[in-house]
């Protein structure tokens, strides 16, 4: 086996030194247990690599098929050029196939790059302090609620705006069932599709968490959203799951926001069906001790030299066990060196002016769809790269009518989980989105609600 | 590595009107009809201005700053850090996997689902489990999804049970998830070789316990030779018993937990399946469970229909009502499972088997070998796949820390230090099956000139290590509030 170096020659100098005859020897335990004795596993027999790739090969056509045809798909998950030089770097074995930076002397490069991402999400959403990644916007969802209870001991309900990802609602409501955190929902508002603030409601509130820009792509306003929850005693928790937004609006910091979470996809990962994915979450640097992860600092080596080293480990597991702020120790650390590769290509005009072309060209094709008969916008509020259209006919026939023989990707269709939008779709343009891409999709619907 | 000056921060790099991409600007009248101009942002302060080569050149320094297991030995106890296999990266970066929308329709992504599907039934067959899910996105991410799922099942048997024990040489996630599944941890002592105290766990053992969370092997690398009895003590009492599958390297191919009573494992790709560390994750945490509760794993699972009934087979995600819910935004790290696929497609039943034996084999070759140039081996008998050491029969002043410093320098990753807490001055060496036995033998020998220079020149030790691209770090300075430094600051 090509990975496992161990020939018979060494294997017998290796057992004479250990002082027994057999490998079976080596394993201490009680017989019955033994499986390989009496029953070998029952798996595929192993294929040689050149099978093994061939096999790969065959999956991914079907895959190779489905990309290339035209896409607006977007939803949390976004489709964005990789620039070349980040899977060049990348696949480098020093970062690709290196620990935990547990030693700061042997790994002072992912401790920079990490370094370097925590400033960059910083800056991005506007707050004094961001960690070193969670595993995706969904769960960083969640773990900003536990950190919010940590520091909000009085709050009990927490109140998360109906338009926040219903993924991230599901993930939330799983990690909360068993530590007594209630969730209330907040509508939304069916004309512009903004989260409905009703300070009155909510006395008991723990934190209040609404998207930015929520599921519909509307852009929530944080300033009421800061003023009802200064009101009503809670902390305000924005979650954006389009990255690039942070890029063109204004970020969350500035309205004062307490936790910002997000998904860092959009900063170099590939759709990959759903994961690897890049947990984002900064906050105020009162709070930075009740943050969950892990956070790089920098610091001094003892001859006065700038070295990076992982701090306040008092927080983790595997320091604190059961008081640690979250069980998570494994996180997406190479995910978040590659956002930091991203940030660094396209720099503070290129990412700019990477956000506004997003902007300018969902804006074009809304303002074309929205001319074609039987279609409306169906929320007036303002929108990034992403929004929703309503037809005539229920989302999933559309969606259906536009893949077959169309070979296009409308979007996502909302009724899955709003079922009284049956006939909403929500389209996302990237820079992607060729203007070829986004003709093909207006003739198209015109021609299917004709 | 190459002993290099340090490498600037990006954020003093560069210099205005430079990129590393280059990007078109858009007509800003259409812009402020697209966004109004009081939503947006002003410039993005502080981001750099860098030309490709420029962002080139400061990665690739600062990769060159950094070891890998490509770079070296790196036999971190508890990490199983083996070798990670290039076909597995090429297959994870092609284009039809990497560009597949978890949104596309089912009926698109028909191949994807294919091979999560086939990944469980592997597992199942490698952890004698009735099913797994694939969701969980680390091993801490698994534990609390194993819990979740036991919370479930005491819940809908219409009991409440709120205890989970926990040796106390257990890895710090293991309390940790408890807690974040709403259980309360209680720590049940260990015997000094590790192995659970039992009349600790009988005295323990109540009504009120939910589960047990045992390594198996344990974090002292040994076997729990009294498993099928615990888990029958916990049985007894309709507790569960849960398996840390940290460990899992050991056994692979020879035995497996579903067969010696464990109700619940996670697994990690990232550990036994030989998928990349990435400096700290992406990782993989499948768990699996025994069919008692099959009901409650994550949603969505991906289920197979037969061709009989519809024509053809096909793979759905489905959602189970008595399902603990979504843990993870979609289907979990796609791309890492991916890699583990390849890693079993290639090695196969006597591929695993070979994993664990030679796996096994370096541990207890580098234990004895370790014990006789005089390092102190506390359970000198025959390990699993990690061996340990103690600092003990060191000079006074010599520390576990120094050692590990001192191999640093000698061009090695150190071992896990300090880890299990049970054990003072731990050092957890865990050599895998990847390593050939001319490293192992070198390493030995780095170990035996380190134990005569700590005779003969401790200080040369206490400075470890001297040729890295910077020396021991002060990180009790980097801890002080006043010093707590997390971001760069524009001046």
């Amino acid at each position: 086996m090509r990975y496992i170096p161990v020939t018979s020659a060494d294997r017998e100098e290796m057992l004479k030194k250990i002082g027994i005859h057999f490998i079976d020897q080596l394993f201490d335990m009680p017989t019955d247990m033994l499986t390989h004795l009496s029953k070998p596993l029952n798996l595929p027999a192993p294929l040689p690599e050149m099978e093994v790739m061939a096999l790969m090969e065959k999956f991914a056509k079907e895959g190779e098929i489905a990309a290339s045809k035209t896409s607006f798909l977007g939803g949390g998950i976004n489709r964005h050029y990789l620039p070349a030089t980040i899977s060049a770097l990348i696949s480098r074995g020093e970062f690709l196939t290196a620990y935990t930076p547990y030693q700061p002397e042997a790994s002072q490069g992912t401790l920079q790059a990490l370094y370097e991402f925590q400033t960059y999400i910083a800056l991005l959403s506007g707050m004094d302090v961001a960690n070193a990644s969670l595993y995706d916007g969904a769960t960083a969802t969640a773990e900003a609620v536990l950190m919010a209870k940590r520091i909000n001991k009085k709050g009990k309900t927490v109140y998360v705006s109906c338009a926040l990802h219903p993924h991230y609602r599901e993930v939330l409501r799983t990690y909360l069932q068993d530590v007594d955190i209630p969730i209330v929902e907040l509508a939304f508002d069916a004309k512009t599709g903004k989260t409905i603030l009703a300070p009155t409601m909510m006395n008991d509130a723990l934190a209040l968490v609404v998207g930015y820009p929520n599921y519909f792509g509307i852009i929530e306003d944080l300033k009421e959203a800061r003023e009802v929850a200064t009101k009503v005693g809670a902390l305000l928790i924005s979650v954006t799951t389009e990255a690039l937004s942070l890029a063109i609006l204004k970020p969350p910091g500035e309205f004062g926001v307490d936790i910002f979470v997000g998904e860092g996809q959009s900063f170099g990962l590939p759709p990959s069906f759903g994961g690897p994915l890049l947990g984002l979450i900064a906050t105020k640097d009162a709070y930075v001790r009740n943050l969950p992860g892990r956070l790089i600092g920098r610091g001094k080596d003892k001859n006065g030299k700038d070295a990076f080293v992982i701090v306040i480990a008092t927080r983790e597991q595997h320091i604190k066990r059961e008081k640690a702020t979250s069980n998570i120790c494994t996180n997406e650390a190479l995910c978040a060196t590659i956002a930091g590769m991203y940030l660094t290509a396209y720099g503070k005009t290129g990412l700019a002016n990477l956000a506004k072309q997003n902007a300018v060209k969902a804006f074009r094709l809304r303002e074309k769809l929205a001319k074609i008969p039987g279609v409306s916008i169906p929320f007036s509020g303002a929108t990034f790269n992403e929004f929703v259209i309503r037809t005539k006919k229920s989302g999933a026939q559309l969606l259906r009518n536009l893949l077959a023989g169309r070979q296009i990707f409308g979007g996502i269709n909302l009724s899955v989980h709003y079922h009284k939008n049956p006939k909403d779709i929500l389209v996302s343009v990237t820079e992607m989105n060729t203007d070829e891409d986004m003709d093909k999709f207006v003739h198209a619907l015109r021609e299917i609600l004709k | 590595m190459i002993h290099s000056d340090t490498e600037k921060l990006i954020f003093e790099q560069g210099r205005a009107g430079r990129t590393g991409i280059d990007v078109e600007g858009v007509c800003l009248i259409e812009l402020d009809d697209a966004l109004s101009p009081e939503l947006r942002r002003g410039p993005l302060a502080g981001f750099p201005e860098v030309s490709e080569p420029e962002m080139v050149r400061h990665y690739t320094r600062l990769s060159q700053r950094n070891v890998g297991i490509d770079d070296t030995f790196y036999p971190l106890g508890s990490c199983t850090m083996k070798y990670n296999p290039r076909i597995n990266e090429a297959v994870a970066s092609m284009k039809g996997f990497t560009n597949l929308h978890p949104a596309m329709p089912q009926t698109e992504t028909q191949n994807a689902f294919r091979i999560l599907w086939e990944l469980e039934q592997m597992l199942n067959e490698i952890c004698g489990m009735d099913a797994f899910t694939l969701n969980p996105v680390a091993g801490a991410h698994g534990e609390l999804t194993g819990l979740k799922i036991i919370r479930a099942a005491i819940r809908a048997r219409g009991e409440k049970r709120d205890k989970v024990l926990i040796p106390t040489s257990a890895h710090g996630t293991n309390p940790a998830s408890a807690m974040l599944a709403g259980f309360t941890p209680v720590n049940i002592e260990v015997n000094p070789d590790g192995s659970v105290n039992l009349e600790a766990l009988e005295k323990a053992l109540d009504e009120n316990v939910a589960a047990m969370m045992i390594t198996n092997p344990s974090t002292l690398g040994l076997f729990e030779t009294n498993i099928k009895k615990i888990a029958d003590m916990l049985h007894a009492k309709g507790a569960f018993l849960y398996c840390d599958g940290a460990n899992l390297n050991a056994l692979v191919g020879i035995a497996r937990p579903g067969d010696m009573g464990f109700d619940v494992i996670q697994t990690n790709t990232h550990k036994t399946f030989s998928t990349p560390h990435g400096g700290g994750g992406p990782g993989a945490g499948p768990v699996g469970v025994k069919k008692e509760l099959v009901p409650f794993l994550p949603s969505p699972r991906i289920e197979k229909f037969d061709k009989e009934k519809f024509g053809k087979v096909l793979f759905v995600p489905v959602y189970d009502k008595q399902s603990i819910g979504r843990i993870h935004s979609y289907y979990g790290n796609f791309l890492v499972l991916l890699r583990a696929y390849c890693y079993l497609r290639t090695m196969g039943a006597r591929g695993l088997r070979e994993v664990a034996e030679a796996a096994v084999l370096n541990a207890n070759y580098l234990r004895v070998s370790l014990a006789e140039i005089g390092y102190r081996v506390p359970f000198n008998r025959m390990c699993m796949h990690e061996c340990l050491l103690t600092d003990e029969n060191m000079p006074s002043g010599i520390t576990t820390l120094d050692i590990a410093k001192r191999l640093i320098g000698k061009g090695y990753h150190p071992m896990t230090i300090y880890f299990p807490l049970t054990v003072h001055g731990a050092m957890l060496i865990e050599p895998t099956e990847t390593e050939t036995k001319e490293t192992l033998d070198e390493f030995i020998q780095a170990m035996k000139e380190i134990a005569e220079e700590a005779k003969a020149n401790p200080n040369l030790l206490h400075d470890a290590p001297h040729n890295t691209p910077v020396q021991r770090v002060d990180d009790v300075g980097a801890n002080r509030p006043l010093n707590l430094n997390l971001r760069w600051k524009q001046q």
